[in-house]
């Protein structure tokens, strides 16, 4: 059995050679699902329920994307991907697009030879501590042991930090979120760090979230994005346009509760014509069905409302808006007009 | 003579040995109190057990099965008075999560799509019991049992994956061919010719007649179970899926590597070594990693070469090394004797393997070969590394849902216990059969 299958795939593999350069958004129209990486559960941005069924904010996005090409936000498979496998299952097209909180960094943009299609969270690295350390700075923890996942961009980061202050740190080097929840609680270093979204989910489990602060330095920058491959630009275009409409929607106030109501006629408004299919060919241009953003908005809501669903203050994890406001109202998040 | 004055002319009776030699006081005098350094060793001891329970049973013992989060767990907890960091275990997200720990995302039911087909994992488990049982336990169970031990690598991989039932037939089909055509050969000519042509027979059958042969019979007569990617597979079954069949196949192919590596021919005996070796120099997690990641870039984009079959064949060749090894090792316990009496019964070189030094040089071997089982099943958690969700990998899962993010004592704990239902019962077998095989000489 193994052995047929074995040399079945290999044979496949063969024929496959030759046929694979048809573009990603042929493939996933033709196979009617999308395949979508994402981290194997992080709180907030994706993580299965009891039956499976993943959510999330990143999980949100691939939903849109699936359902703007698709016209269906359950056809999306979702792979589980590990820090350390996500680029490879990208690269080697395993996975059609990858949103799993990646930070969009210079060399992984270039060398790495992927696309980041734009940015659906501005995260930012931040330190914990317990305020009986009586910390109110960064600056003042000379000499402090410091809790640090290993292999991540965080450990470059604090070491930038400490030294462009010319003060010192130990390190306590730990492998997952959930082990620096525990060393962190025993005590074994004074300060944790990480994103701050990631430092705020994990404040908000503890038996006294009151206990502890966190510090008002933000030393990194961590722009996180849904990423494709270099080189398939028709496929870019179509995960980036369909992140830009959750944005443009929560801009021009399209949710998800008035969207069949603005989606039925053109109305006055020419901007949320043309986004909802009602006016002009956006969608014709994309390779996609008319009422493409209408369906992407439909997944789950427009940006705001899916960042409420599973960031906002409504949950456990209670993250502000912040730097992930739209532009009007103080925050970063932007989308180029639909035009 | 005569100043003897008593003699006793009758037996005394039987006495009950003291009660401070027998029964619940007998023993702990001999085996806990024998002296005054054991007895204070005992009492310590005692007292650290003790105190080791006093702190762990508060924990276990916490009436939160009910709840639905954290938070509420932490609620009842407050309610009973209870405070702390480790206040009482949250036994709710075992409750909630206790069949995706077993069976993943394996169909369910709840998604509408497709019915609850976790029967078909249960039934495959079920199966392998009926399965081992003539190997395991030979002289208990009747020996016409073997022929479904023979069928069920078939049936196994056929339940959890499902699709047609041709393809499994097509893939035993091709075995069926290897065979007659060996013993049609062989009579014709020599048995090594015999051999080869078998193989061969069997691969032109799988790999060119058995797809068209077998595609055109199940468009007839399509019986088939609905298929279940591999992507759904996850907990325990997928541990349990990966230790039985590298552990299944590990075994025969182990055999054959510890026969080649003492082998006379030359090219068979540096294959086998070259193979043990670098397989032996390289971590499990290297393989993996190049199983899931390397093949993936030297694979054709679009490739459809399943995650988990590429596992499946890395864990078994780890395994089959080690595995050669071991039986390496009984193979040079067993006195040279042995070998030169099989070759005086003028045996060939494959009846002697069977009938005398196997045996013996198996039997030898058992607790490296059971060591070296325990240590697969076990090894199988590292495929969460790869992003397979096994029960380590679906932990990240469970955490990442905001009304559990925070636990791990519960969730570490209950797998732990899992895995060592499995290894302890492994373990007590292989005690079991060298009671069993016990001979009474060496």
């Amino acid at each position: 059995m193994k052995k047929t299958v074995f040399l079945g795939a290999l044979t496949v593999a063969g024929l496959a050679a030759g046929a694979a350069a048809a573009g990603t958004l042929d493939d996933v129209k033709a196979r009617g699902k999308l395949n979508c990486g994402v981290t194997t559960g992080l709180v907030g941005f994706a993580a299965p329920d009891a039956n499976g069924e993943w959510s999330g904010f990143d999980v949100a996005v691939c939903r849109a994307v699936a359902a703007a090409v698709l016209g269906d936000s359950k056809a999306v498979e979702f792979v589980p991907t590990t820090g350390k496998t996500r680029f490879t299952a990208l690269a080697s097209g395993e996975i059609d697009m990858l949103a799993r909180n990646t930070t969009w960094t210079f060399s992984r943009d270039v060398d790495l030879k992927f696309t980041f299609v734009g940015v659906n969270y501005y995260d930012g690295q931040g330190f914990m501590v317990p305020k009986s350390l009586g910390v109110s700075s960064a600056k003042e923890l000379d000499g402090s042991t410091v809790c640090i996942q290993t292999g991540t961009t965080t450990e470059l980061n604090l070491a930038d930090f400490f030294r462009a202050n010319n003060i010192s740190y130990e390190p306590v080097p730990i492998e997952t979120n959930a082990e620096g929840q525990q060393q962190y609680l025993a005590g074994a270093c004074d300060t944790y760090t990480t994103d701050a979204s990631g430092l705020a989910s994990t404040r908000a489990t503890f038996e006294n979230p009151g206990d502890h602060v966190l510090l008002p330095e933000i030393i990194s920058k961590e722009p996180l994005g849904p990423l494709v491959r270099h080189g398939d630009d028709e496929w870019g275009d179509v995960v980036r346009w369909s992140l830009n409409a959750l944005i443009t929607a929560e801009e021009l106030g399209v949710t998800s509760a008035n969207i069949g109501e603005m989606s039925a006629a053109a109305g006055d408004n020419p901007e949320i014509n043309r986004l909802l299919g009602t006016e002009g060919n956006l969608g014709e241009m994309l390779g996609l069905s008319a009422d493409w953003a209408k369906n992407a908005i439909s997944a789950d809501g427009n940006f705001g409302e899916i960042f409420e669903k599973h960031l906002g203050e409504s949950t456990p994890i209670g993250l502000a808006r912040g730097l992930n406001a739209q532009w009007t109202e103080g925050g970063l998040i932007y989308s180029p007009p639909f035009r | 003579m005569s100043d003897i004055s008593f003699v006793r002319t009758e037996m005394l009776p039987e006495q009950d040995p003291p009660a401070s030699e027998v029964g619940f006081v007998g023993w702990m005098r001999t085996n806990l109190f024998s002296g005054w350094v054991n007895s204070i060793v005992t009492v310590l001891v005692f007292v650290f057990v003790l105190l080791l329970l006093k702190a762990i049973l508060p924990w276990v013992f916490s009436p939160t099965l009910g709840a639905g989060s954290l938070s509420e767990c932490r609620e009842i907890l407050e309610g009973m008075g209870r405070h702390g960091h480790m206040a009482g275990a949250c036994w709710g997200v075992i409750s909630e999560r206790w069949e995706q720990l077993l069976f993943g995302f394996y169909p369910n039911g709840s998604d509408g799509v497709s019915a609850d087909l976790r029967w078909r994992p249960i039934l495959a488990f079920i199966l392998l019991a009926i399965a081992i049982a003539p190997v395991l336990f030979a002289d208990k169970v009747p020996s016409k049992l073997i022929w479904f031990t023979a069928l069920f690598p078939f049936i196994y991989p056929w339940l959890h994956w499902g699709g047609s039932i041709w393809g499994p037939v097509g893939a035993l089909l091709g075995f069926v061919i290897g065979w007659f055509v060996f013993r049609a050969v062989e009579k014709a000519s020599s048995s090594l010719i015999g051999m080869i042509a078998g193989v061969v027979a069997a691969f032109v059958w799988w790999l060119f007649l058995s797809g068209l042969i077998m595609g055109a019979i199940s468009s007839v007569l399509p019986i088939g179970l609905e298929p279940v990617q591999s992507r759904l597979f996850g907990g325990f079954m997928l541990s349990i899926l990966i230790g039985v069949v590298a552990i299944a196949c590990s075994l025969p192919l182990g055999i054959v590597l510890a026969l080649g590596r003492q082998s006379d021919l030359l090219i068979v005996k540096a294959i086998c070594i070259g193979f043990i070796e670098f397989i032996r120099g390289v971590p499990l997690i290297t393989l993996l990693f190049v199983a899931s990641t390397l093949l993936n870039i030297f694979l054709p984009p679009g490739t459809q070469f399943d995650i988990i079959l590429r596992v499946l064949i890395m864990v078994t060749l780890f395994a089959a090394a080690y595995m050669a090894e071991v039986i390496r090792g009984g193979l040079a316990a067993l006195p040279k004797g042995q070998y030169e009496g099989a070759d005086s019964l003028g045996l060939d070189y494959w009846q002697a393997q069977r009938l005398i030094i196997m045996p013996q040089a198996l039997k030898i071997s058992i607790p490296g070969i059971v060591s070296t089982f325990i240590g697969v099943f076990k090894d199988t958690v590292l495929v969460s590394v790869i992003g397979l969700l096994d029960p380590l990998g679906l932990i990240a899962g469970i955490r990442g849902d905001a009304n559990w993010n925070g636990i791990v004592w519960e969730l570490y704990g209950f797998i732990a216990l899992m895995f060592f239902v499995f290894c302890f019962s492994m373990s007590r077998y292989s005690m079991y059969l060298e009671r069993k095989l016990q001979t009474g000489h060496h």
